[in-house]
């Protein structure tokens, strides 16, 4: 490789690393958060409205707080971020999806539930947050 | 590419009517980083943060998890505009700096 072509390519990959290092970064202070209110804090979420518009499908109760299965389904136009929060886990946020333009926002996943709780998810669509939950009994903790 | 880790994630994608669904299966352990062994002794954080697939090479979800996420994580998700043949991958990175990948060609359901 000539020299200027390797400075090309290093070029290349500094500039993109920014976008991707950003993209990658997990945001510490949001998951180790205690309340529900500073993990919204630290994902930048403001004034949710509340929708009829996100779909929550979970058990009403759950066997075994180990393994709850929910699915979630947004009908919300241009929905970019679904953000998952268990109100009474020792830690409030779950996860947080993102998805690309031509992704459905939707997904099915198992997440675990230390007692009987709310399911909140929040829905990012361009600068507006949208919000819904869903409450689980949970029969057996599977926190541990 | 031969890698062991490889064999940590399932992967399926199947071209439906209007999207691809495509379901992941990992093998992770998920500690929290709370529970206690049978000596008493603290379990230590061992846990899935990132998540991301592709399309082609394209980005299509990515994904930031904590520690309740339950044991073995298990996502579907759907894509539109994917044909049969072309490749979807998934990539996991955890807290202790292990990661693993996996491809799969979408198929008709």
């Amino acid at each position: 490789m000539q020299r200027r072509d390797a400075l090309k390519a290093l070029m290349s990959i500094v500039v993109m690393l920014p976008l991707n290092a950003l993209a990658a970064l997990w945001n510490k202070a949001a998951f180790e958060a205690k309340t529900v209110d500073a993990a919204r804090q630290q994902l930048q979420m403001s004034n949710e409205i509340v929708s009829s518009q996100i779909f929550i499908t979970a058990p009403d109760r759950a066997e075994n707080g180990a393994v709850v299965q929910i699915e979630i389904k947004s009908a919300i136009a241009n929905t970019e971020a679904m953000a998952i929060f268990v109100e009474q886990n020792p830690t409030k946020l779950i996860a947080n999806f993102m998805f690309e333009a031509g992704t459905e926002p939707f997904i099915i996943t198992r997440i675990k539930m230390a007692e009987s709780s709310n399911i909140k998810v929040v829905i990012k669509a361009g600068s507006q947050y949208f919000s819904n939950q869903k409450h689980v009994e949970v029969l057996e903790n599977g926190c541990g | 590419m031969a890698d062991a880790n490889n064999e940590k994630i399932k992967l399926r994608a199947q071209r439906k009517k209007d999207y691809t669904e495509v379901k992941v299966l990992i093998s992770h352990s998920m500690e929290t980083g709370r529970r206690k062994n049978d000596l008493g002794e603290i379990i230590p954080a061992h846990f899935v943060q990132l998540f991301t697939a592709t399309l082609n090479g394209k980005t299509v979800l990515q994904a930031q998890w904590g520690t309740g996420v339950a044991k073995d994580p298990y996502l579907t998700f759907r894509v539109k505009g994917a044909n049969v043949g072309d490749m979807i991958q998934v990539t996991w990175h955890d807290n202790l700096g292990k990661t693993a990948t996996q491809e799969i060609a979408v198929t008709e359901a």
